[in-house]
């Protein structure tokens, strides 16, 4: 099983759980069965089209998933997704 | 109610009045009891890692995040947010703040004026997805009274 990193902000829609474990696939299944465990989890990570909201970057590993296959990212049995809000604001 | 010890509080100044002009940031770790109460206990500096004008906008590059969170794990604390500053403006969130805060965390903004006047101020997203101020309170402990 792949595991996932929930950010401290996101805890509490995963029941305060900080890892949760995936099967392998690519980062749209991964998202699919995140977000139908934990259906609170989808307004934070996904927008009203369904893509992944552009405050949220998922990783794997210190790698940007818009910079691999994005969605189409493959999953494997070992690999570790970092879920990690951006961070900004301003005047 | 948030409680900030002073020295933490001391180290969010230094940070906001050595960055400015620029706008400075960081994360903030502690504790929180059952009703939330938090107690921020620790800082960590990071860089502002916004392209372009540092003065009005900060961005926190995502892996100081994961730093951050492995920072929290290995110090037995909670991420509990996120500070910055808000050089020749009020402590008071900005759109740009409320579109991209995250839930649970506390947001602290430091004002700093050119005339040194330096206030602090924290904030929270709400159920509807709205900057509640949270009372920054002080630090108070009690001595053991002597006999």
């Amino acid at each position: 099983m792949a595991t996932v990193i929930i950010p401290t902000p996101l805890r509490k829609f995963t029941n305060n759980t900080a890892k949760l474990e995936v099967k392998a696939g690519n980062i749209d299944d991964t998202i699919r069965q995140l977000t139908t465990s934990f259906p609170d989890l989808k307004k934070h990570l996904l927008d009203e089209k369904g893509k992944v909201r552009s405050f949220v970057n998922i990783f794997i590993g210190n790698d940007d998933i818009r910079n691999l296959e994005q969605e189409k990212t493959i999953v494997k049995e070992d690999t570790v997704i970092s879920i990690i809000p951006a961070i900004a604001g301003g005047i | 109610m948030t409680i900030i010890e002073p020295a933490t509080r001391a180290l969010l100044v230094e940070d906001a009045v050595r960055a400015f002009p620029d706008e400075c940031c960081g994360f903030m770790f502690g504790v929180e009891d059952e009703e939330e109460n938090r107690l921020i206990k620790e800082i960590l500096v990071v860089n502002n890692a916004k392209e372009g004008d540092k003065t009005r906008r900060f961005e926190i590059s995502p892996l100081d995040y994961l730093k951050a969170e492995q920072y929290a794990i290995d110090n037995n604390l909670l991420l509990l947010g996120i500070y910055h500053s808000h050089p020749k403006h009020p402590a008071i969130p900005s759109e740009t703040d409320r579109q991209a805060a995250q839930p649970f965390f506390s947001y602290v903004i430091i004002s700093v004026l050119e005339n040194n006047i330096i206030t602090l101020r924290s904030w929270r997203l709400n159920e509807e997805e709205k900057f509640e101020e949270e009372k920054i309170t002080d630090y108070q402990f009690t001595l053991n009274e002597k006999e």
